[in-house]
Protein backbone atom coordinates (compact mmCIF):
# COMPACT_ATOMS: atom_id res chain seq x y z
CA UNK A 1 0.00 0.00 0.00
CA UNK A 2 1.63 3.47 -1.26
CA UNK A 3 1.07 6.36 0.78
CA UNK A 4 1.73 10.06 0.11
CA UNK A 5 3.96 11.39 2.25
CA UNK A 6 2.61 15.63 2.76
CA UNK A 7 6.08 17.08 3.89
CA UNK A 8 8.32 14.84 2.69
CA UNK A 9 6.97 14.78 -0.82
CA UNK A 10 7.13 10.92 -1.73
CA UNK A 11 5.40 8.42 -2.00
CA UNK A 12 6.50 4.77 -0.09
CA UNK A 13 4.82 1.69 1.16
CA UNK A 14 3.04 2.13 4.16
CA UNK A 15 3.84 -1.88 5.36
CA UNK A 16 7.85 -1.16 4.82
CA UNK A 17 7.56 1.79 7.07
CA UNK A 18 5.92 0.44 10.14
CA UNK A 19 7.69 -2.69 9.72
CA UNK A 20 10.86 -0.69 10.25
CA UNK A 21 9.45 1.17 12.77
CA UNK A 22 8.34 -2.40 14.66
CA UNK A 23 12.21 -3.51 14.62
CA UNK A 24 13.89 -0.41 15.42
CA UNK A 25 11.50 0.12 18.31
CA UNK A 26 12.31 -3.47 19.58
CA UNK A 27 16.63 -2.78 19.72
CA UNK A 28 15.36 0.65 20.90
CA UNK A 29 13.27 -0.96 23.90
CA UNK A 30 15.93 -3.51 24.24
CA UNK A 31 19.41 -1.22 24.52
CA UNK A 32 17.46 1.84 25.86
CA UNK A 33 18.68 3.82 22.82
CA UNK A 34 16.45 5.91 21.23
CA UNK A 35 17.27 3.73 17.40
CA UNK A 36 18.21 7.09 15.77
CA UNK A 37 21.32 6.16 14.70
CA UNK A 38 19.67 2.63 12.76
CA UNK A 39 16.65 4.53 11.21
CA UNK A 40 17.73 8.18 9.92
CA UNK A 41 20.32 6.28 7.68
CA UNK A 42 17.75 3.95 7.00
CA UNK A 43 15.33 6.71 6.01
CA UNK A 44 17.63 7.58 3.81
CA UNK A 45 17.95 4.65 2.15
CA UNK A 46 14.30 4.27 1.28
CA UNK A 47 14.38 7.66 -0.40
CA UNK A 48 13.11 10.47 2.64
CA UNK A 49 15.36 13.76 2.23
CA UNK A 50 17.80 13.95 5.13
CA UNK A 51 16.20 17.23 6.55
CA UNK A 52 12.69 15.44 6.95
CA UNK A 53 14.29 12.46 7.72
CA UNK A 54 16.48 13.99 10.74
CA UNK A 55 13.14 15.91 11.93
CA UNK A 56 10.59 13.37 12.03
CA UNK A 57 13.21 10.76 13.34
CA UNK A 58 13.27 13.09 16.61
CA UNK A 59 9.20 12.80 16.70
CA UNK A 60 9.21 8.76 16.44
CA UNK A 61 12.31 8.80 19.26
CA UNK A 62 9.77 10.44 21.62
CA UNK A 63 7.05 7.78 21.02
CA UNK A 64 9.74 4.95 21.61
CA UNK A 65 11.07 6.16 24.38
CA UNK A 66 8.15 7.33 26.29
CA UNK A 67 6.70 3.68 25.82
CA UNK A 68 9.69 2.10 26.68
CA UNK A 69 10.16 4.54 29.70
CA UNK A 70 6.70 3.41 31.06
CA UNK A 71 7.46 -0.06 31.27
CA UNK A 72 10.58 0.62 33.20
CA UNK A 73 9.10 2.85 35.50
CA UNK A 74 6.44 0.21 36.61
CA UNK A 75 9.75 -2.20 37.07
CA UNK A 76 11.18 1.27 39.18
CA UNK A 77 14.25 1.16 37.04
CA UNK A 78 14.08 4.86 36.27
CA UNK A 79 16.35 6.93 38.58
CA UNK A 80 14.50 9.88 38.02
CA UNK A 81 16.37 12.17 40.17
CA UNK A 82 20.10 11.21 37.73
CA UNK A 83 17.57 11.51 35.12
CA UNK A 84 16.49 15.00 35.72
CA UNK A 85 20.68 16.13 36.44
CA UNK A 86 21.25 14.54 32.86
CA UNK A 87 18.37 16.45 31.24
CA UNK A 88 19.41 20.09 32.30
CA UNK A 89 23.05 19.31 30.56
CA UNK A 90 21.24 17.75 27.77
CA UNK A 91 18.65 20.63 27.09
CA UNK A 92 21.16 23.26 27.54
CA UNK A 93 23.61 21.20 25.27
CA UNK A 94 21.32 20.59 22.10
CA UNK A 95 20.86 24.63 22.27
CA UNK A 96 24.19 24.83 21.88
CA UNK A 97 24.49 22.31 19.39
CA UNK A 98 21.83 24.14 17.17
CA UNK A 99 24.25 26.54 17.26
CA UNK A 100 27.26 25.12 16.45
CA UNK A 101 25.16 22.98 13.66
CA UNK A 102 23.66 26.45 12.00
CA UNK A 103 27.58 27.58 12.29
CA UNK A 104 28.93 24.56 10.66
CA UNK A 105 26.18 24.50 7.66
CA UNK A 106 27.47 28.10 6.28
CA UNK A 107 31.00 26.59 6.32
CA UNK A 108 29.72 23.80 4.20
CA UNK A 109 30.52 20.39 5.03
CA UNK A 110 28.12 19.56 7.41
CA UNK A 111 27.42 16.23 5.82
CA UNK A 112 30.88 14.97 6.14
CA UNK A 113 31.29 16.44 9.97
CA UNK A 114 27.89 14.14 10.69
CA UNK A 115 29.52 11.26 9.29
CA UNK A 116 32.60 11.18 10.72
CA UNK A 117 31.05 12.22 14.32
CA UNK A 118 29.16 8.95 14.09
CA UNK A 119 32.08 6.93 12.92
CA UNK A 120 34.12 8.10 15.56
CA UNK A 121 32.08 7.75 18.14
CA UNK A 122 30.68 4.34 17.31
CA UNK A 123 33.48 3.06 16.68
CA UNK A 124 35.15 4.33 20.11
CA UNK A 125 32.23 3.03 22.18
CA UNK A 126 31.12 0.25 20.28
CA UNK A 127 34.76 -1.06 20.61
CA UNK A 128 35.47 -0.44 24.21
CA UNK A 129 31.89 -1.85 24.86
CA UNK A 130 32.83 -4.90 22.94
CA UNK A 131 35.92 -5.76 24.51
CA UNK A 132 34.67 -4.66 27.81
CA UNK A 133 31.53 -7.21 27.87
CA UNK A 134 33.54 -9.86 25.91
CA UNK A 135 36.26 -10.35 29.28
CA UNK A 136 33.22 -10.08 31.57
CA UNK A 137 31.82 -12.73 29.39
CA UNK A 138 34.89 -14.78 29.54
CA UNK A 139 35.75 -14.46 33.70
CA UNK A 140 32.28 -15.45 34.81
CA UNK A 141 33.02 -18.48 31.75
CA UNK A 142 36.16 -19.30 33.41
CA UNK A 143 35.33 -18.95 36.97
CA UNK A 144 31.22 -20.13 37.12
CA UNK A 145 29.16 -17.14 38.50
CA UNK A 146 31.48 -14.27 38.95
CA UNK A 147 31.32 -12.20 42.21
CA UNK A 148 29.36 -9.02 41.31
CA UNK A 149 31.83 -6.28 40.84
CA UNK A 150 31.76 -2.94 42.50
CA UNK A 151 33.08 -0.67 39.87
CA UNK A 152 36.01 1.54 41.24
CA UNK A 153 35.07 5.34 41.21
CA UNK A 154 37.79 7.59 40.02
CA UNK A 155 39.30 9.86 42.57
CA UNK A 156 38.23 12.63 40.38
CA UNK A 157 34.41 12.50 40.78
CA UNK A 158 34.54 11.69 44.55
CA UNK A 159 36.64 15.01 44.54
CA UNK A 160 34.30 17.40 42.89
CA UNK A 161 31.53 19.68 44.91
CA UNK A 162 27.82 19.69 44.82
CA UNK A 163 27.41 16.11 45.89
CA UNK A 164 23.54 14.20 45.70
CA UNK A 165 22.41 11.03 46.64
CA UNK A 166 21.21 9.04 43.55
CA UNK A 167 19.25 6.19 45.64
CA UNK A 168 18.11 4.27 42.94
CA UNK A 169 21.60 4.05 41.30
CA UNK A 170 23.15 3.84 44.71
CA UNK A 171 24.93 6.40 43.26
CA UNK A 172 26.46 9.90 46.21
CA UNK A 173 29.01 11.71 43.63
CA UNK A 174 28.96 15.14 42.48
CA UNK A 175 26.15 16.40 39.85
CA UNK A 176 29.02 17.98 38.15
CA UNK A 177 30.13 14.67 35.73
CA UNK A 178 26.53 13.96 34.92
CA UNK A 179 25.47 17.41 34.11
CA UNK A 180 28.58 17.53 31.51
CA UNK A 181 27.34 14.12 30.07
CA UNK A 182 23.86 15.05 29.17
CA UNK A 183 25.44 18.50 27.85
CA UNK A 184 28.07 16.85 26.03
CA UNK A 185 25.25 14.38 24.59
CA UNK A 186 23.03 17.19 24.48
CA UNK A 187 25.17 18.70 21.66
CA UNK A 188 26.20 15.17 20.11
CA UNK A 189 22.40 14.79 19.44
CA UNK A 190 21.62 17.77 17.94
CA UNK A 191 24.35 17.75 15.45
CA UNK A 192 23.69 14.10 15.08
CA UNK A 193 19.99 14.15 14.54
CA UNK A 194 19.68 11.55 17.15
CA UNK A 195 18.74 11.25 20.45
CA UNK A 196 22.23 10.02 22.02
CA UNK A 197 21.45 7.04 23.53
CA UNK A 198 23.89 5.11 22.36
CA UNK A 199 26.61 7.41 23.73
CA UNK A 200 24.64 8.10 26.99
CA UNK A 201 24.26 4.52 27.68
CA UNK A 202 27.66 3.32 27.89
CA UNK A 203 28.89 6.93 29.28
CA UNK A 204 26.46 6.52 32.47
CA UNK A 205 28.46 2.72 33.14
CA UNK A 206 31.38 3.08 32.71
CA UNK A 207 31.89 7.24 33.71
CA UNK A 208 29.26 7.33 36.11
CA UNK A 209 29.16 3.74 37.57
CA UNK A 210 25.63 3.54 37.50
CA UNK A 211 24.58 -0.14 37.51
CA UNK A 212 23.28 -1.37 34.02
CA UNK A 213 19.69 -2.07 35.23
CA UNK A 214 18.92 1.63 36.19
CA UNK A 215 21.10 2.72 32.96
CA UNK A 216 18.64 2.17 30.25
CA UNK A 217 15.17 3.71 31.84
CA UNK A 218 17.06 6.60 32.76
CA UNK A 219 18.28 7.67 29.36
CA UNK A 220 15.06 6.72 27.85
CA UNK A 221 13.74 9.24 30.36
CA UNK A 222 16.19 12.21 29.46
CA UNK A 223 16.04 11.24 25.93
CA UNK A 224 11.96 11.80 25.50
CA UNK A 225 12.47 15.86 26.62
CA UNK A 226 15.77 16.18 24.34
CA UNK A 227 14.27 15.16 21.35
CA UNK A 228 10.98 16.82 22.10
CA UNK A 229 12.61 19.66 22.11
CA UNK A 230 14.42 19.15 19.46
CA UNK A 231 11.14 18.24 17.08
CA UNK A 232 9.79 21.67 18.52
CA UNK A 233 12.64 23.45 16.56
CA UNK A 234 12.96 21.54 13.37
CA UNK A 235 9.24 22.30 13.36
CA UNK A 236 9.01 25.49 13.55
CA UNK A 237 12.53 26.73 12.50
CA UNK A 238 12.36 23.87 8.83
CA UNK A 239 9.01 22.75 8.78
CA UNK A 240 10.55 18.99 8.26
CA UNK A 241 8.49 16.93 10.62
CA UNK A 242 5.95 14.72 8.55
CA UNK A 243 3.58 13.84 10.67
CA UNK A 244 2.33 11.17 8.36
CA UNK A 245 5.61 9.49 8.30
CA UNK A 246 5.78 9.67 11.81
CA UNK A 247 2.61 8.36 12.48
CA UNK A 248 3.37 5.14 10.20
CA UNK A 249 6.76 4.65 11.61
CA UNK A 250 5.62 4.89 15.13
CA UNK A 251 2.60 1.97 15.09
CA UNK A 252 5.08 -0.10 14.51
CA UNK A 253 7.79 1.48 17.12
CA UNK A 254 6.01 1.43 19.95
CA UNK A 255 4.54 -1.84 19.70
CA UNK A 256 8.31 -2.74 19.17
CA UNK A 257 9.58 -0.95 22.10
CA UNK A 258 7.19 -2.76 24.22
CA UNK A 259 8.71 -6.43 22.85
CA UNK A 260 12.44 -4.99 23.02
CA UNK A 261 12.01 -4.00 27.00
CA UNK A 262 10.66 -7.83 27.44
CA UNK A 263 13.27 -9.50 25.65
CA UNK A 264 15.78 -7.06 27.58
CA UNK A 265 14.74 -7.76 30.99
CA UNK A 266 15.53 -11.76 30.21
CA UNK A 267 18.65 -11.15 28.94
CA UNK A 268 22.19 -10.72 30.99
CA UNK A 269 23.82 -7.52 30.94
CA UNK A 270 26.86 -8.32 29.67
CA UNK A 271 25.15 -10.03 26.57
CA UNK A 272 22.82 -6.93 26.26
CA UNK A 273 25.84 -4.64 26.13
CA UNK A 274 28.06 -7.05 23.48
CA UNK A 275 25.31 -7.13 21.28
CA UNK A 276 24.70 -3.31 21.96
CA UNK A 277 28.66 -3.43 20.98
CA UNK A 278 27.94 -5.24 17.48
CA UNK A 279 25.48 -3.48 16.31
CA UNK A 280 27.32 -0.09 16.70
CA UNK A 281 30.31 -1.71 15.79
CA UNK A 282 28.44 -2.85 12.37
CA UNK A 283 26.70 0.55 11.84
CA UNK A 284 30.13 2.62 12.57
CA UNK A 285 31.69 0.20 9.63
CA UNK A 286 29.20 0.97 7.18
CA UNK A 287 29.48 4.32 7.54
CA UNK A 288 33.36 3.94 7.59
CA UNK A 289 33.00 2.48 4.23
CA UNK A 290 30.73 4.64 2.18
CA UNK A 291 34.08 7.32 3.57
CA UNK A 292 36.55 5.10 1.88
CA UNK A 293 35.00 3.37 -1.26
CA UNK A 294 35.31 5.50 -4.09
CA UNK A 295 31.53 6.22 -4.79
CA UNK A 296 30.02 5.20 -8.21
CA UNK A 297 28.32 8.21 -8.62
CA UNK A 298 30.67 11.15 -7.76
CA UNK A 299 27.67 13.96 -8.11
CA UNK A 300 25.06 14.42 -6.01
CA UNK A 301 22.16 16.73 -6.48
CA UNK A 302 20.70 18.56 -3.37
CA UNK A 303 17.28 20.21 -3.18
CA UNK A 304 17.48 23.61 -0.67
CA UNK A 305 13.89 23.48 0.01
CA UNK A 306 11.73 26.26 -0.99
CA UNK A 307 9.79 25.11 -3.97
CA UNK B 1 -13.25 35.55 -58.98
CA UNK B 2 -12.47 31.67 -58.68
CA UNK B 3 -8.73 32.54 -59.69
CA UNK B 4 -8.59 35.56 -57.11
CA UNK B 5 -9.44 33.38 -54.57
CA UNK B 6 -7.06 30.76 -55.17
CA UNK B 7 -4.59 33.30 -56.25
CA UNK B 8 -5.36 35.07 -52.37
CA UNK B 9 -5.30 31.59 -50.75
CA UNK B 10 -1.73 31.26 -52.28
CA UNK B 11 -0.64 34.19 -51.28
CA UNK B 12 -1.71 33.78 -47.33
CA UNK B 13 0.70 30.54 -47.96
CA UNK B 14 3.57 32.23 -48.71
CA UNK B 15 3.51 35.29 -46.63
CA UNK B 16 2.76 33.01 -43.68
CA UNK B 17 4.07 29.60 -44.01
CA UNK B 18 4.26 29.45 -40.24
CA UNK B 19 0.24 29.32 -39.72
CA UNK B 20 0.38 26.82 -42.35
CA UNK B 21 -0.06 23.94 -39.97
CA UNK B 22 -1.66 24.00 -36.60
CA UNK B 23 -1.53 22.57 -33.67
CA UNK B 24 -4.75 21.84 -31.50
CA UNK B 25 -4.43 20.04 -28.33
CA UNK B 26 -5.58 18.92 -25.30
CA UNK B 27 -4.84 16.66 -21.77
CA UNK B 28 -6.64 13.90 -20.46
CA UNK B 29 -6.73 16.18 -17.16
CA UNK B 30 -5.81 19.13 -16.13
CA UNK B 31 -5.64 18.57 -12.56
CA UNK B 32 -3.48 15.89 -10.53
CA UNK B 33 -4.86 15.95 -7.06
CA UNK B 34 -2.03 14.43 -4.51
CA UNK B 35 -4.41 12.25 -1.84
CA UNK B 36 -2.58 10.15 0.40
CA UNK B 37 -2.87 6.81 -1.73
CA UNK B 38 -1.15 9.14 -5.01
CA UNK B 39 0.64 7.07 -6.46
CA UNK B 40 2.03 9.15 -9.45
CA UNK B 41 -0.43 9.99 -12.73
CA UNK B 42 -0.70 9.57 -16.53
CA UNK B 43 -0.80 12.29 -18.16
CA UNK B 44 -2.51 11.57 -21.66
CA UNK B 45 -1.29 14.88 -24.07
CA UNK B 46 -3.18 14.37 -27.54
CA UNK B 47 -3.92 16.12 -30.40
CA UNK B 48 -4.35 16.71 -34.08
CA UNK B 49 -2.48 19.21 -36.87
CA UNK B 50 -4.60 21.66 -38.76
CA UNK B 51 -4.42 22.49 -41.92
CA UNK B 52 -5.66 24.99 -44.26
CA UNK B 53 -3.90 23.36 -47.47
CA UNK B 54 -2.57 19.68 -48.12
CA UNK B 55 0.81 19.20 -47.08
CA UNK B 56 2.68 20.22 -50.47
CA UNK B 57 4.86 17.61 -52.86
CA UNK B 58 8.12 16.45 -50.98
CA UNK B 59 7.52 18.12 -47.76
CA UNK B 60 9.79 16.55 -45.04
CA UNK B 61 7.79 14.68 -42.50
CA UNK B 62 6.35 16.34 -39.36
CA UNK B 63 7.66 15.97 -35.61
CA UNK B 64 5.80 16.43 -33.23
CA UNK B 65 7.72 17.33 -29.42
CA UNK B 66 5.96 17.42 -26.20
CA UNK B 67 6.98 18.95 -23.07
CA UNK B 68 5.86 18.71 -19.28
CA UNK B 69 8.03 20.89 -16.52
CA UNK B 70 7.46 20.39 -13.17
CA UNK B 71 7.79 24.12 -10.77
CA UNK B 72 11.00 25.67 -10.44
CA UNK B 73 13.54 24.75 -7.28
CA UNK B 74 17.06 25.71 -5.47
CA UNK B 75 19.16 22.22 -6.28
CA UNK B 76 23.27 22.31 -5.71
CA UNK B 77 25.14 19.62 -6.95
CA UNK B 78 27.83 18.65 -5.45
CA UNK B 79 31.33 16.74 -6.39
CA UNK B 80 33.07 14.56 -4.27
CA UNK B 81 36.80 13.66 -4.47
CA UNK B 82 39.06 11.77 -1.89
CA UNK B 83 40.74 14.22 0.49
CA UNK B 84 42.64 12.61 2.82
CA UNK B 85 41.68 9.11 1.94
CA UNK B 86 38.21 9.60 2.11
CA UNK B 87 35.41 10.83 -0.12
CA UNK B 88 34.30 14.72 1.11
CA UNK B 89 32.59 16.86 -1.13
CA UNK B 90 35.30 19.54 -2.72
CA UNK B 91 33.02 21.50 -4.93
CA UNK B 92 29.05 22.77 -5.32
CA UNK B 93 27.47 25.16 -7.90
CA UNK B 94 23.94 26.30 -6.69
CA UNK B 95 21.22 26.19 -9.77
CA UNK B 96 18.80 28.90 -8.97
CA UNK B 97 15.93 27.55 -10.51
CA UNK B 98 16.10 23.79 -11.89
CA UNK B 99 12.55 22.43 -12.79
CA UNK B 100 11.90 19.73 -10.06
CA UNK B 101 10.27 17.34 -12.99
CA UNK B 102 11.18 17.66 -16.93
CA UNK B 103 9.61 14.89 -19.31
CA UNK B 104 10.90 15.30 -23.36
CA UNK B 105 8.92 13.01 -25.57
CA UNK B 106 9.29 12.92 -29.09
CA UNK B 107 8.01 11.05 -32.22
CA UNK B 108 11.97 10.96 -33.64
CA UNK B 109 15.17 11.08 -31.53
CA UNK B 110 15.28 14.98 -30.32
CA UNK B 111 18.40 15.95 -32.38
CA UNK B 112 16.53 14.75 -35.51
CA UNK B 113 13.32 16.51 -34.47
CA UNK B 114 15.04 20.06 -33.84
CA UNK B 115 17.98 21.76 -34.56
CA UNK B 116 19.90 23.37 -32.38
CA UNK B 117 18.87 26.88 -32.97
CA UNK B 118 15.83 26.35 -32.51
CA UNK B 119 16.67 24.27 -29.30
CA UNK B 120 18.22 27.46 -28.35
CA UNK B 121 15.25 29.84 -28.96
CA UNK B 122 12.31 27.47 -27.39
CA UNK B 123 14.55 25.91 -24.75
CA UNK B 124 13.17 22.32 -25.16
CA UNK B 125 15.95 19.34 -24.55
CA UNK B 126 17.21 18.83 -20.63
CA UNK B 127 20.10 20.58 -21.32
CA UNK B 128 19.09 23.52 -23.06
CA UNK B 129 15.98 24.01 -20.38
CA UNK B 130 18.26 24.46 -17.41
CA UNK B 131 20.92 26.63 -19.23
CA UNK B 132 18.15 28.91 -19.98
CA UNK B 133 16.91 28.79 -16.32
CA UNK B 134 20.13 28.90 -14.30
CA UNK B 135 22.20 30.34 -16.73
CA UNK B 136 24.97 32.23 -15.05
CA UNK B 137 25.94 29.17 -12.68
CA UNK B 138 25.74 26.70 -15.55
CA UNK B 139 28.03 29.06 -17.71
CA UNK B 140 30.64 29.98 -15.31
CA UNK B 141 31.38 26.32 -13.82
CA UNK B 142 32.40 22.71 -16.58
CA UNK B 143 29.80 20.99 -18.07
CA UNK B 144 30.34 18.57 -16.09
CA UNK B 145 28.20 19.60 -13.20
CA UNK B 146 24.76 20.35 -15.54
CA UNK B 147 25.92 16.66 -17.22
CA UNK B 148 25.62 15.35 -13.66
CA UNK B 149 22.59 17.00 -12.69
CA UNK B 150 20.69 15.62 -15.94
CA UNK B 151 22.60 11.98 -15.55
CA UNK B 152 21.21 11.67 -11.78
CA UNK B 153 17.78 13.13 -12.05
CA UNK B 154 17.59 11.15 -15.00
CA UNK B 155 18.69 7.83 -13.07
CA UNK B 156 15.43 8.95 -10.32
CA UNK B 157 13.10 9.15 -12.88
CA UNK B 158 12.72 12.91 -12.19
CA UNK B 159 13.75 14.24 -15.74
CA UNK B 160 12.89 11.95 -18.70
CA UNK B 161 13.94 12.04 -22.16
CA UNK B 162 11.65 10.20 -24.16
CA UNK B 163 12.33 9.69 -27.76
CA UNK B 164 9.77 7.98 -30.32
CA UNK B 165 6.96 7.84 -27.67
CA UNK B 166 4.72 10.02 -29.34
CA UNK B 167 2.52 8.59 -31.84
CA UNK B 168 2.24 10.47 -35.18
CA UNK B 169 -0.65 9.12 -37.30
CA UNK B 170 -0.98 9.91 -40.79
CA UNK B 171 0.73 13.14 -40.29
CA UNK B 172 -2.44 14.74 -38.45
CA UNK B 173 -3.32 12.72 -35.52
CA UNK B 174 -0.86 12.50 -32.46
CA UNK B 175 -0.78 11.40 -28.74
CA UNK B 176 1.41 9.93 -26.13
CA UNK B 177 1.69 8.89 -22.17
CA UNK B 178 3.74 10.76 -19.68
CA UNK B 179 4.21 9.52 -16.55
CA UNK B 180 4.26 12.09 -13.50
CA UNK B 181 6.31 10.18 -10.82
CA UNK B 182 4.94 9.79 -7.11
CA UNK B 183 6.96 12.32 -5.97
CA UNK B 184 5.44 15.37 -7.32
CA UNK B 185 5.67 18.62 -5.96
CA UNK B 186 2.72 20.91 -6.03
CA UNK B 187 2.41 23.67 -9.02
CA UNK B 188 2.02 24.13 -12.21
CA UNK B 189 3.16 21.94 -14.57
CA UNK B 190 3.97 23.48 -18.12
CA UNK B 191 2.97 21.61 -20.88
CA UNK B 192 4.40 22.87 -24.19
CA UNK B 193 4.04 21.25 -27.49
CA UNK B 194 5.83 21.64 -30.59
CA UNK B 195 5.33 20.96 -34.65
CA UNK B 196 8.70 20.92 -36.65
CA UNK B 197 9.89 20.15 -39.82
CA UNK B 198 13.66 19.81 -41.12
CA UNK B 199 14.44 20.97 -37.35
CA UNK B 200 12.00 24.35 -37.36
CA UNK B 201 9.27 24.72 -35.20
CA UNK B 202 6.19 24.92 -37.63
CA UNK B 203 4.07 25.63 -34.33
CA UNK B 204 3.46 25.16 -31.00
CA UNK B 205 0.77 25.37 -28.00
CA UNK B 206 1.10 25.69 -24.16
CA UNK B 207 -0.96 24.87 -21.38
CA UNK B 208 -0.54 23.51 -17.50
CA UNK B 209 -1.70 21.14 -15.24
CA UNK B 210 -2.36 21.98 -11.91
CA UNK B 211 -1.30 19.90 -9.37
CA UNK B 212 -2.16 20.27 -5.83
CA UNK B 213 -2.59 18.35 -2.48
CA UNK B 214 -6.38 17.52 -1.19
CA UNK B 215 -7.78 16.68 1.79
CA UNK B 216 -5.77 15.52 4.88
CA UNK B 217 -2.29 16.41 2.62
CA UNK B 218 -3.36 19.37 2.36
CA UNK B 219 -4.50 20.17 5.90
CA UNK B 220 -1.23 18.65 7.30
CA UNK B 221 0.73 20.84 4.56
CA UNK B 222 -1.33 23.73 5.79
CA UNK B 223 -0.69 23.62 8.99
CA UNK B 224 2.88 22.71 9.26
CA UNK B 225 3.58 25.61 7.33
CA UNK B 226 1.31 28.07 8.82
CA UNK B 227 0.87 27.14 12.64
CA UNK B 228 4.41 25.58 13.20
CA UNK B 229 4.05 25.97 16.75
CA UNK B 230 0.70 24.33 17.13
CA UNK B 231 2.03 21.49 14.72
CA UNK B 232 5.05 20.64 16.63
CA UNK B 233 3.04 20.20 19.66
CA UNK B 234 0.11 17.74 17.52
CA UNK B 235 2.81 15.87 16.76
CA UNK B 236 4.47 15.15 19.97
CA UNK B 237 1.04 14.74 21.84
CA UNK B 238 0.25 12.29 19.04
CA UNK B 239 3.92 10.64 19.84
CA UNK B 240 3.09 10.55 23.68
CA UNK B 241 -0.15 8.99 23.05
CA UNK B 242 1.22 6.30 20.98
CA UNK B 243 3.80 5.44 23.48
CA UNK B 244 1.16 5.20 26.11
CA UNK B 245 -1.45 3.10 24.22
CA UNK B 246 0.99 0.51 23.34
CA UNK B 247 2.80 0.64 27.07
CA UNK B 248 -0.82 0.04 28.11
CA UNK B 249 -1.90 -2.34 26.03
CA UNK B 250 0.90 -4.56 26.13
CA UNK B 251 0.63 -4.46 30.35
CA UNK B 252 -2.62 -6.23 29.28
CA UNK B 253 -0.86 -8.49 26.86
CA UNK B 254 2.58 -9.60 28.27
CA UNK B 255 2.82 -9.06 31.59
Amino acid sequence: MQVYLPIAEVSVNAFLLVGLGGMVGILSGMFGVGGGFLMTPLLFMIGIPPAVAVATEANIIVASSFSGVLAHLRRKSVDLRMGIVLLIGGLIGAGLGVQVFSLLKELGQVDLLVKLCYVVFLGIIGGLMFFESLNAIRKSRAKGPAPKTVRRQRGWIHAMPFKMKFRTSGLYISVIPPMLVGLFVGILAAIMGVGGGFIMVPAMIYLLGMPTKVVVGTSLFQIIFVTGFATLLHATTNYTVDMVLAVLLLVGGVVGAQVGTRIGTRLKAEQLRILLAIMVLAVCGKLALDLLIMPSELFSVGVDGGH
Amino acid sequence: MRHLLSALACLICVALPLHAEEVVADLSQDRVSISTSFDGSEILVFGAVKRDAPIPQGASPLAVIITISGPDEVVTVRRKDRRFGIWVNVEGVEVERAPSFYAVASTVPLDRALSETEDQRWNISTGRKLRAVGATEMAENPPAFLEALIRVREADGIYIQAAETVQLRDSTLFSTEIALPAALTEGDYNTRIFLTRDGQVVDSYATSIFVQKVGLERFIYALAHEQPLIYGLLSLAIAIAAGWIASTVFRYLLP
